[in-house]
């Protein structure tokens, strides 16, 4: 909850080749959806290097909002290798605190207090 | 004068480094000082005072929360497991073996089912564990005779800061005294992680494709011939690496989520360990789950122990336990909302769950148990602080290769907040004292004749 948390986790990684094909600035926030489910993160640029067509999100809230809990009867969700899409932020989108994300989840949210 | 206190252990990660020293204030309530450990260890003991409750919080109706008695906390968590049909007690990867064992008589008790990080972490590698073997090795082993190392779907750079110096690539052992000159090092990960740096090999596989890697690597190992290319790396290289893996002297493959969160799972896995028994007809090979908390290797010893089943553990038939994940795990139970209360002791589900098990967990009554305020204390109905272990309490924790190691508390919790192990023992109490009241207000049950010994 902290703001080193905040900036740690709210962040995606991907080649610099996706970047410039989607049209990025250099920490332009982009929206991520998966199969189920979206989130507004910031994309930066790595200092581990990843192939094209690969993105990396740090686990944690941010992550978990588009993990899909299929397990394979393992009682393993898919945290790694699930296909998202990631388009730039439509206008006036921020990055939400995560407590916001998880509390609006479970319509916890009562705002800022 | 400041007091120093040597050979302290780390509640972080599996490495379990116990050679810290940590500063503390004259009269032993401050650190001041944390010596050996990495940046993550030694922001934990840096930490340990901040953001701390000294009460249960209990939730109100108006959604604030308010402070309670302990009494009370105790209290309102026997009866959300007593009434409830099937409880569910989860977490465990960050407290001692006393916690988890005085934790699983009050799953026992309440007829709970009771699972640990596992279930979302290295439960692959047990299901693989159970189909195929564990030819491992405890990490002195190949501190002293490791002449190659594997690292797949793994990043201790990251993950397991000091594993790399401690036990696998720099440090000089009994028969590996060149150290990191005398080992050969392969990284096997779709990144060029910073492990992937210090590594002589990194094989950039396609995310996913680790079983046809693992397949290939057996099929050269037996002397076959294999495709040009195989899960995105060539031929050559897949060939030089095996050869360098039957030349070794003694080998250890670590491997982590890379393996465990991919497609297929355990078979990740049980291929990975295939692979090492196949490289023992030629040389010796072990390997070595990277287990993720300082004590999550914890709950599968104590449990097994106790019910000889690792995790995923349904309690609810009472006298005989049953485990079968993917049926008795929590994420699979939260999906298909089979259960009807939540406890969240020593993890934080709300943060590492993906979202939707959450939702559904949160229908229910949901009490966390931890040390300090994070997302699953921040929608709970209860949270109720207890001591940090490794800081301000002692106890047993397990290793990655699963040696015992005993730590010891550098300060004192806060005033009159308990361990996870008191906490437990206090909850098991209530819950025998609910029973007794109930079995009182019924009529007294007719003896069934003829099963009284004796007789």
């Amino acid at each position: 909850m902290t703001p080193e948390y905040f900036e740690a986790c709210s962040i995606i990684e991907m080649h610099d080749d996706d970047v410039k094909a989607l049209g990025l600035v250099p920490n332009q926030l982009v929206k991520v959806t998966s199969e189920c489910g979206s989130v507004i993160v910031k994309s930066v640029r790595g200092r581990q290097a990843l192939y094209p067509g690969l993105a990396f999100i740090p686990q944690g809230v941010y992550a978990n909002q588009i993990v899909p809990p299929r397990t394979q009867a393992t009682g393993e969700p898919q945290y790694s290798g699930f296909p998202v899409t990631v388009e730039p932020a439509p206008e006036g989108e921020r990055r939400k605190s995560t407590l916001e994300l998880v509390q609006s989840a479970v319509g916890m949210w009562r705002g800022d207090q | 004068m400041a007091k120093k206190i040597e050979n302290v252990g780390c509640p972080f990660c599996g490495v379990c480094c116990d050679d810290l020293v940590v500063t503390v204030s004259d009269d032993g309530k401050k650190i001041l000082e944390v010596e050996n450990a990495c940046i993550i260890g030694s922001t934990v003991f840096h930490r340990a005072m901040e953001d701390r409750h000294t009460l249960p919080r209990l939730r109100q109706p108006d959604g604030t929360y308010k402070e309670i008695s302990y009494d009370e906390a105790v209290d309102y968590t026997a009866k959300v497991l007593y009434n409830a049909k099937k409880p569910l007690i989860y977490g465990f990867g960050s407290t001692n073996c006393e916690g988890m064992a005085a934790a699983a008589k009050v799953a026992e008790k309440a007829g709970a089912v009771l699972d640990n990080c596992a279930s979302i972490c290295h439960g692959s590698s047990f299901l693989a564990i159970f189909d195929n073997g564990y030819p491992s090795c405890t990490l002195g082993e190949t501190k002293n005779r490791a002449d190659v190392i594997v690292y797949w779907g793994a990043n201790p750079a990251h993950a397991h800061p000091r594993h790399m110096s401690r036990y696998s690539i720099f440090p000089r052992g009994f028969f590996t005294g060149k150290g990191h000159k005398g080992r050969k090092i392969i990284v096997i990960d779709p990144r060029h992680t910073d492990t992937a740096q210090v590594a002589d090999i990194h094989l950039q596989v396609k995310q996913g494709h680790d079983y046809d890697l693992f397949n290939a690597f057996r099929t050269v190992v037996r002397g076959h011939d294999i495709p040009d290319e195989v899960a995105g790396i060539k031929k050559e290289q897949i060939i030089e690496a095996v050869e360098i893996m039957k030349k070794a002297r003694f080998g250890t493959i670590f491997y982590g989520m890379g393996l465990c969160h991919s497609d297929g799972r355990n078979h990740n896995v049980d291929i990975a360990i295939s692979l090492t028994r196949d490289l023992n007809d030629f040389t010796k090979w072990t390997i070595m789950a990277m287990r993720g908390h300082y004590n999550i290797t914890g709950p599968g010893a104590v449990w097994s122990w106790q019910y000889g089943f690792p995790y995923c553990l349904d309690l609810t038939k009472r006298d005989i336990a049953h485990m079968n994940p993917g049926e008795t795990s929590s994420v699979d139970l939260a999906m298909r909302e089979e259960v009807d209360a939540f406890v969240n002791i020593g993890t934080d589900a709300a943060a590492h769950f993906p979202i939707e098990p959450v939702k559904n967990l949160r229908k229910h009554p949901w009490i966390t148990i931890d040390p300090h305020p994070n997302m699953a204390t921040e929608i709970s109905d209860l949270h109720i602080p207890v001591g940090i272990v490794g800081v301000e309490v002692p106890g047993i924790v397990y290793r990655m290769d699963n040696v015992p190691i005993q730590y010891r508390s550098v300060i004192d919790p806060p005033e009159g907040v308990p361990s996870d192990e008191e906490l437990f023992e206090r909850i098991y109490q209530r819950l025998c004292e609910l029973e007794a009241e109930d079995a009182a207000k019924q009529p007294a049950k007719a003896v069934p004749e003829g099963v009284r010994a004796g007789e």
